[in-house]
């Protein structure tokens, strides 16, 4: 009944206000920490190809749990992604509640952001419009490698960029991140206050500097391991579907990897 | 000095809105006006030779004309600044274009009313000290630590000049979010030892969307505020106060009668 009342009447039976902005607002934020922080994890993940394929393979088998099984266990890669899906969806939902949602606000937001000429303002403009995009690039993405968790590794991968045409949006969808998550990390700062330290100032422009140089790396580790991929792909084009076979695996004899996957 | 053509001034190209909402006739529309800078012109001296020389019906508010009164607040060349203390001589290529600021009610061509938007946050965020204590005026007041008042003060700076207003988008896209201003004030009354109001009283004045929760960390009062206000310290320093303020209602029983 209480709920009903507050539904209707928009305040709690005693008159307070509902926790609940508040309790949105810090969801918002903790999810964003999240995949913002799970972002670059992945990233250097990913990039274990430019390292080499038998590295990449063992990292791939680690999160099939080799560390605890000797079988390949893809379930706990698709579950994992599950995970990340759900709070990248909880995330979606909370973020896009500030998005200009009428034309008139959108049109009062393009006049004075492109008038203001101001840094935050544009980069929050780069984050709404990466958020957008991200809505339906990080959703394949996702869905993808959720349904397809065990077909992850050097030729499995690269095969999925390019003999799949997967690579236009691994592009899209890496610019979108790079973009997306370092602001957005460097927003929360800011939002919150987490590091103003004594003088909040001298802090933001520090901290400013440390997330343009963040994205760079991210972005120029992102293009070379999309270049590595696609290459890997083009080269694997005829054996589409053959998996990788790890040299290290091959020439130990007594090797505890029963099946070889890659 | 003899008037040679080394002492002239350059010509300034002010493009400027005119407007008049109160008249049906009125059209807004911008006009052209060029004018020979002075030294050390201030955009409240071209305004006012503009409005001697060319346009004597040109409306603009300025009372102070130094940066204390926060009346002059507008849109130059699309950043919110107060035109008695920006100098024509910062604009190397000689256009400035003026427009009143968003967000506020416009009277008529620069002229707005920040007044009205000011007294309906004032009221939202109850910008008065709260306490409980009878004020017996002919005893000495309970002294309050420098650093404490300092803090207090460093607050009550701001002029309401309404530039954190114009230069926030969220404040734009939304008229019912309340703003650097009102969220500062906040910040004021929570430092002031005189006020007797906890964050959960706080929490009931802007704990919402339209409030604290609402700032979208664009940072342009930050940037913009011309009394240099740490505003992007108090609004995260309320925001985490704010976020984790005690559920101290809702859970009231309802009585059931007979």
């Amino acid at each position: 009944m209480a709920s009903i009342i507050e539904g209707y009447l928009g305040k709690r039976v005693d008159g307070t206000r509902s926790r609940m902005p508040a309790r949105l607002d810090r969801w918002q934020s903790a999810t964003g920490v999240f995949l913002g922080l799970f972002m670059w994890a992945h990233m250097l993940f990913v990039s274990t190809i430019l390292i080499s394929k038998d590295f990449m393979y063992a990292v791939t088998r680690m999160f099939e749990g080799s560390f605890l099984f000797s079988e390949p266990h893809p379930v706990i890669v698709a579950l994992s992604v599950a995970f990340v899906f759900a709070v990248f969806i909880v995330h979606a939902g909370l973020a896009m509640r500030k998005f200009p949602y009428k034309w008139k606000e959108y049109k009062m937001l393009k006049t004075h952001a492109f008038a203001l000429r101001h840094g935050d303002t544009n980069l929050w403009m780069v984050q709404a419009f990466t958020g957008f995009m991200m809505f339906f690039l990080g959703s394949v993405h996702l869905y993808i490698l959720m349904s397809n968790a065990d077909k992850i590794g050097p030729f499995a991968s690269s095969d999925r960029v390019w003999s799949e045409g997967m690579w236009p949006l691994y592009l899209l969808l890496l610019f979108a991140v790079e973009l997306h998550g370092s602001i957005g990390l460097y927003r929360l700062c800011m939002k919150w206050g987490w590091c103003n330290g004594s003088d909040a100032r001298a802090a933001r422009k520090r901290l400013k500097k440390a997330k343009w140089i963040i994205t760079v790396f991210f972005l120029t580790l992102g293009l070379l391991t999309l270049a590595a991929y696609i290459k890997i792909g083009q080269e694997h084009r005829s054996h589409y579907g053959e998996r990788y076979h790890p040299a290290a695996a091959l020439v130990l004899p007594y090797s505890p990897v029963q099946e070889v996957r890659s | 000095m003899p008037d040679t053509a080394q002492n002239k001034g350059r010509m300034l190209t002010f493009e400027i809105l005119q407007y008049n909402p109160s008249d049906p006739e009125s059209k807004p529309h911008m006009v052209t006006y060029h004018l020979e800078e002075t030294p050390g012109m201030t955009l409240f001296v071209a305004l006012n030779m503009i409005r001697e020389k060319f346009e004597p019906d040109l409306a603009f508010d300025f009372v102070c004309r130094a940066g204390i009164c926060g009346s002059c607040g507008m849109m130059v060349n699309g950043k919110p600044l107060l035109a008695c203390r920006t100098l024509t001589r910062d604009y190397p290529d000689g256009h400035i274009q003026l427009m009143p600021m968003p967000s506020f009610k416009l009277i008529k061509d620069l002229s707005v009313v920040t007044g009205q938007w000011m007294d309906k946050m004032s009221k939202r965020v109850e910008s008065w000290i709260h306490t409980k204590e009878e004020h017996d005026i002919t005893r000495i007041e309970e002294p309050v630590e420098p650093e404490v008042a300092d803090e207090t003060f460093e607050l009550d700076r701001c002029i309401e000049c309404g530039i954190c207003v114009s230069s926030c988008a969220t404040a734009l896209m939304r008229p019912d979010f309340v703003g650097a201003v009102g969220l500062n004030r906040i910040a004021r009354f929570d430092v002031d030892p005189h006020d007797e109001r906890t964050t959960e009283d706080y929490y009931e004045l802007v704990g919402d969307d339209n409030g604290i929760f609402g700032c979208m960390t664009l940072l342009g009062c930050e940037d913009h505020c011309p009394k240099n206000l740490p505003l992007q310290e108090k609004i995260a320093y309320m925001r985490r106060k704010l976020a984790t303020a005690k559920d101290t209602g809702g859970g009231l029983e309802i009585r059931v009668e007979g």
